[in-house]
């Protein structure tokens, strides 16, 4: 029987397929369609320490195999997720979640890290510190060693939680950024982000987006995430979790043999609502077909 | 919501550019009138959202406008045909509040979501006026129909070609209602809340990514909050809606 546990920085998951943050709410919706107890865990909407409205709309674009949007980090705040999101979320989803935290300053961060970290449902705090619809005055923490380093060395201070650092690929040098955060007391690193992107209506000559460029997502970009995923691989110890254009087993099992130990399916629970439960059923399967008894013995493989 | 595969048992043109659609599958997660449907296509990343035009226990209906690539390609396939739908999505109107005598109004392709929810209304013994606008007679459809389920139809184009000459909030000019529903363009959408005497409802159209609710690509501020129109919506109170010159 092919197994497809893996550890993740002392999380203990059935397996490794994860909805990534900004795809799949609080989980409400897909509760409606499936048993979200299947699900390794679930990287929950990007939480900031405000109520946040978001970015106008329109906040999406479609792309060739992807998609670009702009929410701007849209979510109800921290003090509303912890009274109303988490405890509804519990009534369907046994395990521990993932909390994607945002901010727009460091005190931000350190602010709704302390509150996560009393959360026992929370096993793993995500510091989303690479969002690229974040413009005003806010500033992207995952674009350089220095600031990446400072928030999470901030935000280490008021959590024992395991710490993952979500990092953009719109940098040069992705591994140097990653060192960074590692050397800052982080215990794993989540990569990638959406890419910045752009799409022009011929029409109106003018962007899609109202706020002109935002994150592109998709099948598109999964060379991308794989290569970050390689890349800093080499350049960590710490575990890695793969995101960026996973949309099948076979997606999944790429990702770890470059490097991943678990796995967020983002874009395509928004086009294909069932793909996570999907893609878990046919993970055993497809472990079989090329010889994989343990998931967790193929993390970093193609090195 | 639910995900199911529905065949294509017609697919044909209308009117200029409107095509109808009649799709044959499990209709159970349909609820009202004014719910949509995000079809799948071949190629394409996103679904394509399409507010049903009508549906039984076994069928539906849309109508739609080929205005992009997706919509021209789903214009090219056949009967016989298959395709992937989320069925049942939005909240569609409520037509509890209709009152005796409800005012429908649809401009353009919005017209087919109004011509199921008038069809429900007048087999419910409500006395229906629908005011339909549209840009000329050739971009005109379902007068016909809209008559034959007893509700009284009045038309207008903006060039005069079909009906009254103007917009379709001349052709309501002095009507009395009990309640009104409405949707088409949103400079239409505008027009008509400027003209309406009664309470009622809107439809909205945004950009969605997913269409359940998830993504929060088509989030709305309205005096009741931040709605999504893909699950809040589309149908939104008039008294909630926060107009975008007004904001």
């Amino acid at each position: 029987m092919a197994d497809t546990r893996v550890s993740l920085a002392g999380l203990e998951l059935d397996n490794p397929v994860i909805p990534a943050s900004g795809t799949f709410g609080f989980g409400h919706e897909f509760a409606e369609l499936y048993d979200l107890n299947i699900l390794g865990s679930i990287a929950l909407k990007g939480t900031t320490r405000e109520p946040r409205f978001g970015n106008p709309t329109p906040r999406i674009a479609e792309c060739t195999a992807g998609m670009i949007n702009s929410v701007g980090l849209q979510n109800p705040g921290i003090e509303h997720v912890i009274a109303h999101e988490l405890p509804t979320l519990a009534r369907v989803f046994r395990k521990k979640v993932i909390a994607n935290i945002g901010g727009f300053s460091v005190d931000e961060f350190t602010y709704c890290c302390a509150l996560a970290d009393k959360q026992g449902q929370i096993g793993i705090i995500e510091l989303n510190i690479s969002c690229p619809n974040l413009h005003c005055g806010g500033m992207n923490f995952a674009a350089a060693p220095d600031s990446a380093y400072k928030v999470v060395a901030a935000v280490r201070k008021v959590t024992a939680k395991p710490l993952f650092a979500k990092l953009s690929p719109n940098v040069t040098d992705i591994a140097e950024i990653a060192r960074a955060c590692e050397d800052a007391g982080a215990d794993g690193i989540c990569l990638i982000n959406t890419l910045l992107g752009m799409r022009i209506d011929l029409r109106s000559q003018k962007p899609v987006i109202s706020n002109k460029m935002g994150g592109f997502s998709g099948p598109a970009i999964l060379p991308v995430a794989l290569r970050a995923v390689y890349q800093v691989y080499e350049a960590v110890s710490v575990p890695l979790i793969g995101v960026g254009g996973v949309s099948s087993a076979q997606d999944v099992i790429e990702m770890m043999l470059a490097g991943a130990t678990a796995v967020e399916v983002g874009a395509a629970n928004l086009t294909q609502p069932y793909i996570c439960r999907d893609i878990i059923e046919a993970l055993p399967h497809v472990m079989d077909s090329y010889g994989i008894g343990s998931l967790s013995e193929i993390i970093g493989k193609a090195h | 919501m639910t995900q199911e595969i529905f065949e294509i048992t017609e697919n044909c043109l209308i009117a200029r550019g409107i095509y109808r659609l009649h799709l044959l599958g499990n209709t159970t997660s349909m609820g009202a009138q004014g719910q949509f449907v995000n079809i799948r296509l071949e190629g394409k990343f996103l679904r394509r959202p399409i507010s049903v035009c009508c549906y039984d226990n076994e069928s539906i209906t849309l109508i739609y406008k080929t205005v992009g690539a997706g919509t021209c390609q789903l214009a090219s396939m056949h009967a016989g045909e298959k395709l992937d739908l989320l069925v049942g999505l939005g909240n569609g109107f409520d037509t509890a509040k209709s009152g005796p005598s409800p005012l429908l109004i649809g401009g353009g392709v919005g017209a087919a979501p109004i011509y199921g929810l008038c069809r429900d209304l007048t087999a419910q013994g409500k006395n229906v006026t629908v005011a339909l606008g549209f840009n000329s007679a050739d971009e005109a459809y379902y007068v016909d129909e809209f008559t034959a389920t007893g509700a009284q139809v009045l038309l207008a184009t903006a060039d005069g070609s079909a009906g009254i000459r103007g917009f379709v909030t001349d052709a309501m000019t002095g009507l009395e209602y009990s309640y009104f529903y409405a949707c088409g363009p949103m400079p239409m959408l505008e027009a008509v809340n400027a003209a309406v005497s009664t309470d009622g409802q809107f439809s909205f159209e945004e950009r969605m990514g997913c269409g359940f609710g998830a993504c929060m690509g088509c989030s709305c501020k309205t005096l009741t909050g931040s709605k999504r129109i893909c699950k809040d919506g589309p149908v939104l109170e008039k008294g909630e809606i926060l107009w975008p010159t007004h904001e």
